[in-house]
């Protein structure tokens, strides 16, 4: 019986995915002017470009605020991102929230949306999650301490010829370059 | 000059927050059309199988750049009215560092991960958290830290301006070194699909 059910699910995925296959992704040239686009539209309308680490930071010093309010007012960096009113009515607060739309309604019409870990064949889920939670972590580190991350920094300061933000896309590239064949199982 | 729109009063806050939700929207789209809500697809860069991110992210700064330039020159745009991060070169590269460590660890950035999230991928989401727990530590470690977060301030630097050339030819030279490297990567990728795959 249990058999029985397990068949009829794996026919149903079946045919689901021979219905419904995933759509190739577009052209990267293609994609880059959409993103280019955006960006400058992000320039023309309000003055400013895209981001992403910094609506994190909001929501994590708004969350220190309301469990100790005195730690959070004494820290220059929570200070910083609790200025006045609300600190999560924030523009990168709402602009993320729309990546988030975005993401999904473009994943929806190319049949990507999906529960699954994206891995390399060699690496098991655990450990592909809990390295995934570390590399994050490094992550939110190095781009406060940057002051962006790749939207900000990278994409917004590159194309306004920021040199701060080249030489810190360079070292990205570096970091990067610098160990990958030492965590090619990861990947490869 | 009529733009940045929001710098010339045209619309108040309460707006600009639906404003960056639909810019928001627009952003997530591309960046999951592009592939990037994908870890594989990220981290092929860094075994140059996949030049996709190189080939996204430079197409994008230069047709940024470009729209940028050209407005301005036409006196569309206020380019200094535009937001600037200023430049703190050593934590800056560090910074930049850390972010390609966590990169070839973890499989995104943040902006990504979040479109990762958004399309159901629980890496991609652990990734975030992650990014959550990362900007704590360095809440917490800041007030330790915060001179060298400080150090070897640059102020507003523009590449133009630091190297003493004219904006126009730098962004030639970039569209140029962009399209360069759009051949070279075409042509690394070919070299590496077949050293790694055999195809």
């Amino acid at each position: 019986m249990e058999e029985k059910g397990q068949e009829n699910l794996e026919t149903t995925k079946a045919f689901h995915k021979e219905s419904f296959p995933e759509k190739p992704y577009w052209n990267p040239y293609l994609a880059g002017i959409g993103l280019g686009i955006v960006l400058l539209l992000a320039f023309v309308i309000m003055g400013r470009g895209l981001g992403a680490s910094g609506a994190v930071s909001s929501v994590v010093a708004t969350g220190v605020l309301k469990i100790a309010p005195e730690h959070a007012q004494n820290n220059e960096f929570y200070r910083n991102y609790l200025s006045a009113g609300n600190p999560l009515k924030d523009w990168l607060v709402f602009e993320v929230l729309g990546v988030l739309v975005g993401g999904f309604i473009s994943g929806i019409f190319a049949n990507r949306v999906k529960f699954k870990i994206e891995k390399g064949p060699k690496i098991t889920n655990t450990k592909r999650l809990i390295f995934a939670t570390i590399g994050g972590a490094l992550m939110g580190i190095g781009a406060k301490l940057a002051g962006g991350c790749t939207s900000g920094q990278a994409l917004t300061g590159g194309s306004l010829l920021n040199l701060g933000s080249w030489l810190f896309m360079l070292s990205v590239f570096a970091g990067g370059y610098l160990i990958a064949y030492l965590f090619r199982r990861f990947w490869l | 000059m009529i733009a940045p729109f929001y710098k010339f009063g045209m619309f108040g806050e309460e707006f600009s927050l639906i404003i960056a939700f639909l810019i928001g929207i627009a952003f997530g789209f591309f960046l999951e059309r592009a592939g990037f809500g994908s870890a594989r697809k990220l981290a092929a860069q860094f075994y140059l199988y996949d030049m996709t991110v190189f080939k996204v992210m430079f197409t994008a700064i230069v047709t940024a750049m470009l729209g940028v330039y050209f407005l301005g020159v036409f006196g569309f745009l206020d380019i200094n009215l535009i937001y600037f991060t200023p430049t703190y070169v050593v934590p800056q590269i560090v910074g930049g560092f850390l972010l390609g460590f966590g990169f070839i660890i973890g499989g995104y950035c943040p902006g990504t991960s979040v479109v990762s999230t958004s399309i159901g991928r629980l890496d991609g989401l652990f990734f975030l958290i992650g990014v959550f727990i990362g900007t704590f530590i360095y809440g917490e470690i800041y007030p330790w830290i915060a001179d060298f977060a400080k150090s070897t301030p640059m102020g507003k630097a523009t590449i133009y301006e630091v190297l003493h050339i004219p904006y126009g030819v730098v962004v030639f030279a970039v569209v140029l070194i962009a399209v360069c490297g759009f051949a070279g990567a075409t042509y690394i990728e070919r070299k590496f699909q077949s050293k790694l795959f055999g195809r």
